[in-house]
């Protein structure tokens, strides 16, 4: 009787998603993933030196996010944004627009300082594509804000409160024939667009190619043509930047990018105000919307990566930081969806890498749901003390270097806080070297102060 | 103030009751209620949001919730409000997102709360030159500058205004605090601001200080 009983308890024990599946199939893209990262993915390397620096860094990194042994050193990985421009005297405007310049300057930063992994032109994008499109969603350095300023988003209802039924429904419609008319100027007219789904047979197909043949709707289409060109330029200097930065020793931080789905859905569909209030007014509708991103979430993270042939996958997290949402709200409506964007490209055999902005003091104890060693946690205003106590055994942690500080404090302060840093959060490996928010305009010697840091207090005996 | 000594249409706001509050103010109004009546109850609300939020219990989503309650009762109430009852004796502050940063987000809702604490706001928005604080503290008189920032290309901004006010020789009479993602004390310090808010809360209570 006593095992009958035990066998009715245990089926009411909850599995958890990620000890399902194919834990071997997961296990094997994971290996081979991080195997396509170590071998540099077709890189060419300069030399037998700088190939074999590439595989120290890589193994580091690696290393530091399995938790299955400790690295040689504390891995330093700073997540620049427009770094590169103020280090090399040029404008923010410069580095959008003149992509010879831009490679220059990324190069420069790279090989002056020598990271252990680099955040590419991805951060930089280019000024002329969203002037072609009259992007309105973002002012950039030219159109809104001075030369020399970061590009800004600027929020709004680019998704009205009533059109979540939409959007649930056709999701990539949405996109093509509400969203993008709004987001880009010149691309208004695809609101004329039919729905493509409509295309089925010989007498159900010519209608819904009336509104192509309009005189608006092909001056949109002969300005996405002009756009996806200057994409490709730009493109083609990003990616021989990268092969020549990755040929010299260093590997990229990033393989791809994704997001959470209620972030998705709250930075720029219907911005921060529209969706605090969705959760009051109409969290069913908002709950079934982020259900229905959660896969184009992954395959989003999921292709750009494994096409880069880097399994971390950056993923920004904005709005359940601290202070954002209570713990019901983060439980219900922001966790939920984003543990199972992790979980999908965790079984894609990636590694997710979630910027966590802001402060996650109270999310420790909820994050810690996934399986160990398979993502990386960055915080920012986050106690790594306790992120390491709760997090440790899960999540490389990462992050923490204060942008306040690096901006305004001395070389020596830098350095006096990354030792601090690295002997609490970096105990026993599963950690990474970061500064804690984006780096733009800081002195070039504090940046090298962090990352000096790592070498002179970061050796694991 | 204690909940049970608040009124119906105080608790509504507070509770987030959103069609309670609409609802009330309607019958109010229906009743012949003075709007200024109404208005100070949805202010004791407000001020009820704020304490939660100190206590740890509400959070921006509430707060944001909370002043768009609050903003659609103000235009239920504009319509019957009596002209004029503006600016006289009311204690003012002036408030911005500093030049070079257009996020907005937390000021509005530290404009909210403070209007519900009954002080005249004077907002001049995002990206707010310094000789526009200068000028607005001329104007207004107002005792307090309040300086918003999300991105930390502001620091140096931040200092601007400082000295603005400062050659202006308004320094001594205006109290200057700063707040947004980005600050803390080392920012306060640069800038050379009176004080840091952590919150919109801990700016409110500031402003409620310096007119004590």
């Amino acid at each position: 009787m006593q095992a009958v009983g035990n066998e009715k308890h245990k089926r009411f024990v909850k599995t958890k998603p990620y000890e399902e599946g194919n834990l071997m199939a997961r296990e094997g893209k994971s290996e081979q993933m991080f195997q396509t990262w170590l071998t540099g993915n077709g890189v060419k390397f300069v030399d037998q030196e700088a190939e074999k620096a590439y595989r120290e860094r890589v193994t580091r990194i690696i290393d530091a996010i399995r938790l299955e042994k400790v690295p040689d050193r504390v891995p330093v990985c700073p997540v620049t944004g427009l770094f590169a421009a103020y280090y090399s005297g040029i404008t923010v405007q410069d580095l959008m627009y003149d992509y010879d310049k831009a490679a220059a300057a990324f190069k420069k930063y790279v090989f002056d300082f020598a990271p252990d992994a680099y955040v590419g032109m991805f951060l930089d994008p280019p000024g002329r594509f969203f002037e072609i499109l009259d992007y309105r969603l973002y002012q950039w350095p030219g159109h809104g804000v001075p030369a020399n300023f970061s590009y800004q988003c600027l929020e709004d209802e680019y998704m009205k409160a009533d059109e979540y039924d939409a959007l649930i429904q056709d999701p990539t419609d949405f996109w093509l024939r509400v969203y993008l008319p709004r987001v880009f100027g010149t691309l208004k007219p695809l609101e004329k667009l039919a729905p493509l789904t409509d295309v089925m047979e010989i007498v159900m197909t010519c209608g819904s190619f009336i509104p192509f043949g309009l005189p608006d709707v092909q001056a949109a289409f002969k300005a996405i043509l002009e756009a996806g060109s200057e994409a490709v330029r730009w493109a083609g200097v990003a990616v021989a930047v990268d092969q020549e930065i990755q040929g010299k020793g260093f590997p990229a931080f990033f393989g791809g990018a994704s997001k959470a789905p209620f972030d998705i859905l709250g930075d720029t569909l219907r911005g921060t105000h529209g969706i605090m209030l969705d959760m009051y007014r109409q969290p069913e509708k908002l709950l079934r919307a982020m259900e229905v991103l959660t896969p184009l979430a992954i395959r989003m993270g999921a292709s750009q990566a494994k096409a880069a042939g880097n399994p971390l996958v950056f993923m920004p997290l904005h709005k359940g930081a601290d202070g954002f949402l209570s713990d019901q709200q983060f439980k219900t409506f922001y966790w939920p969806t984003l543990q199972k964007v992790i979980l999908g490209l965790i079984e894609e055999g990636l590694v997710p890498f979630l910027f966590a902005e802001g402060g996650y003091n109270t999310r420790l104890e909820i994050i810690r749901d996934l399986p160990r060693g398979k993502t990386v946690w960055l915080f920012d205003h986050t106690d790594m003390a306790r992120a390491k106590e709760i997090l440790g055994d899960i999540a490389c942690i990462a992050g923490n270097v204060p942008i306040s500080l690096l901006t305004l404090g001395t070389a020596q302060e830098v350095k006096d806080y990354c030792r601090q840093l690295i002997n609490t959060a970096g105990k026993g490996g599963g950690f990474i070297l970061c500064n804690g928010a984006v780096i733009d305009d800081v002195p070039p010697e504090n940046l090298h102060a962090l990352i000096d840091s790592a070498r002179e207090f970061g050796i694991y005996a | 103030m204690e909940r049970e000594k608040m009124t119906e249409l105080a608790k509504a706001l507070m509770e987030l009751n959103e069609q309670k509050v609409y609802q009330l103010v309607g019958e109010k109004l229906n009743n012949g209620v003075s709007p200024l009546d109404i208005l100070a109850e949805c202010n004791e609300g407000m001020a009820g949001v704020g304490d939660l939020f100190s206590q740890g219990q509400y959070f921006l989503s509430q707060m944001l919730f909370a002043a768009e309650i609050f903003k659609n009762v103000m235009k239920q109430l504009e319509a019957v409000l009596p002209q004029a009852q503006e600016s006289t004796g009311k204690n003012k502050v002036v408030i911005g997102t500093v030049k070079g940063d257009i996020h907005d987000i937390g000021k509005n809702i530290v404009v909210s709360l403070l209007r519900g604490s009954g002080f005249e706001v004077i907002d001049l928005g995002v990206d707010v030159p310094a000789e526009k604080f200068v000028a607005a503290l001329q104007e207004s008189g107002a005792k307090v500058l309040g300086l918003s920032a999300l991105l930390n290309f502001t620091y140096p901004e931040m200092k601007n205004v400082v000295q603005a006010v400062t050659d202006a020789g308004l320094r001594d009479q205006v109290t200057i605090i700063i707040g947004g993602a980005p600050c803390n004390e080392q920012v306060r310090q640069f800038a050379g601001a009176d004080y840091y808010a952590e919150d919109a809360v801990t700016g409110v209570n500031i402003c409620k200080k310096v007119y004590a």
